[in-house]
């Protein structure tokens, strides 16, 4: 039976992990590959880095990391965070990362995905959407959520599926932070429409919030940050808990 | 001990890389005929497009010299596939190692079964030394869209949509269609069953 994978995402800068609340006020949560190594031993199904560093030379440190991480770890992991070309893809698998995931780049110039995907083909191709609600229409937002497009997020969630995405991160900007639960409504409401996993992002306060969003919100994973990394949840008690309560998971 | 891994277009070999690694055994990525042929151990792994790969491993004469080695030979992911007959992907001549055709997963709804099958399912009704030490509750890791169908040399099944062989087993021959390098302690000691074949 395939499960639900319960996946930690580590913010980086400059090769350190970082958490913001709503994405402001950085807190330093340590070093990326020891918590990796942690998360890994302790059950994560996936992790995802999600690079966040404004330098020039960030490839090569991000390249750096990646390779670290791949060297340690024996679990699957997605790097994000500025990437855009063919090259940076290359640069990032080559080091041994199993996924890249693109956002503001798709956005901009949506045929990128068609060409990431031909290249290193769909399985390894993530496409982030970072969505809010504007006076109850879902808008895709960029730059980490603060630049609203025009873009619908459920048409744009069909697009980047049918361009050749393997797998949608769905962050709902609204929840991002606030510890009140994921965004079960939208992230249902994308996963029923689409043929590809939809791993849900945003809001992650309680145990019972990842039971809700497995079962109402139809998703195929769900990522958090805060709550793993300061241990307000051990990832086995999660499984543990979800296990009691039917959601299928990898013990 | 002298693994080759076999270097061709089909993906990022370096996570079975770091994997051989960790578990101490000495690899080399070749695409070289001499240097395959010598190893003790060939690992032949990748992810991608069966007919793209099919096209350089002839440009290689590898088509040739794969099904004709010897030595414990262990095909991965799309590697399992390429050993097999026929693969409905871009209707695609394989390898023929093991007389078993490769469908595509096709489910009634999307609603219940997303495709790629992405992520951590088990095996089922395992068989042979290469599975020593795992048991029905041994998850593993999967990215894909294609399956081998079932066949007398299936040594272990996964349930998506239907049963599938997640390994299989012929002479010489292992294969299997989840990424042991990325399936935690279970691949690892997959892995270590293999390496430990003579």
């Amino acid at each position: 039976m395939l499960t639900k994978r319960i996946i930690p995402c580590l913010d980086i800068k400059e090769g350190r992990t970082v958490k913001g609340v709503n994405f402001v006020d950085l807190r330093d949560a340590g070093d990326p590959v020891e918590l990796a190594k942690i998360y890994s031993d302790e059950g994560a199904d996936e992790l995802v880095f999600l690079d966040i560093t404004a330098t020039v030379d960030k490839r090569k440190t991000l390249a750096e990391l990646v390779g670290k991480v791949a060297r340690t770890i024996n679990i699957p992991f997605t790097v994000g965070g500025g990437i855009s070309t063919i090259e940076d893809v290359k640069v990032l698998l080559n080091a041994g990362a199993d996924k890249i995931s693109i956002n503001s780049s798709a956005v901009k110039n949506p045929k990128i995905i068609n060409e990431m995907a031909k290249e290193f083909g769909s399985q390894c191709v993530v496409v982030a959407i970072d969505t809010r609600n504007v006076d109850g229409i879902d808008f895709v937002h960029t730059h980490g959520g603060r630049k609203p497009t025009i873009l619908n997020t459920q048409s744009w969630a069909k697009e980047v599926c049918d361009r050749g995405a393997g797998e949608i991160l769905l962050t709902s900007m609204d929840h991002d932070g606030t510890k009140a639960g994921f965004a079960n409504e939208i992230t249902s409401e994308i996963s029923s429409m689409l043929t590809i996993p939809v791993i849900a992002s945003g809001g992650a306060g309680n145990m019972e919030h990842f039971k809700d969003v497995f079962t109402f919100g139809k998703a195929d994973a769900a990522l958090a940050a805060s709550i793993f990394h300061f241990k307000e949840i051990p990832i086995p008690n999660l499984k543990t808990y979800l296990e009691k309560e039917g959601v299928f998971v990898r013990k | 001990m002298q693994v080759a891994v076999i270097k061709y277009n089909a993906g990022n070999v370096q996570s079975v890389l770091f994997a051989l690694e960790r578990l101490g055994a000495n690899a080399v990525l070749t695409d070289d005929i001499e240097a395959i042929s010598k190893a003790d151990k060939v690992i032949f792994p990748g992810q991608g497009e069966a007919s793209t790969a099919m096209v350089y491993l002839k440009e290689k004469k590898l088509d040739k010299l794969i099904p004709s080695l010897k030595q414990p030979f262990f095909g991965v992911c799309l590697g399992q596939q390429l050993l097999c007959d026929y693969s409905e992907e871009n209707d695609t001549t394989c390898l023929g190692v093991f007389p078993v055709k490769v469908k595509k997963f096709i489910p009634e709804s999307y609603l219940e079964f997303k495709v790629p099958h992405v992520g951590w399912n088990n095996l089922m009704d395992l068989k042979t030394p290469l599975l020593k030490g795992l048991n029905e509750d041994s998850y593993v890791y999967y990215v894909h869209s294609f399956y081998c169908e079932l066949s007398e040399f299936a040594i272990a099944q996964t349930h998506y949509i239907h049963d599938f062989a997640a390994l299989m087993h012929k002479d010489n021959f292992y294969a299997m269609q989840a990424h042991p390098e990325k399936s935690g302690k279970v691949g690892e000691r997959i892995l270590e069953n293999f390496l430990s074949k003579t």
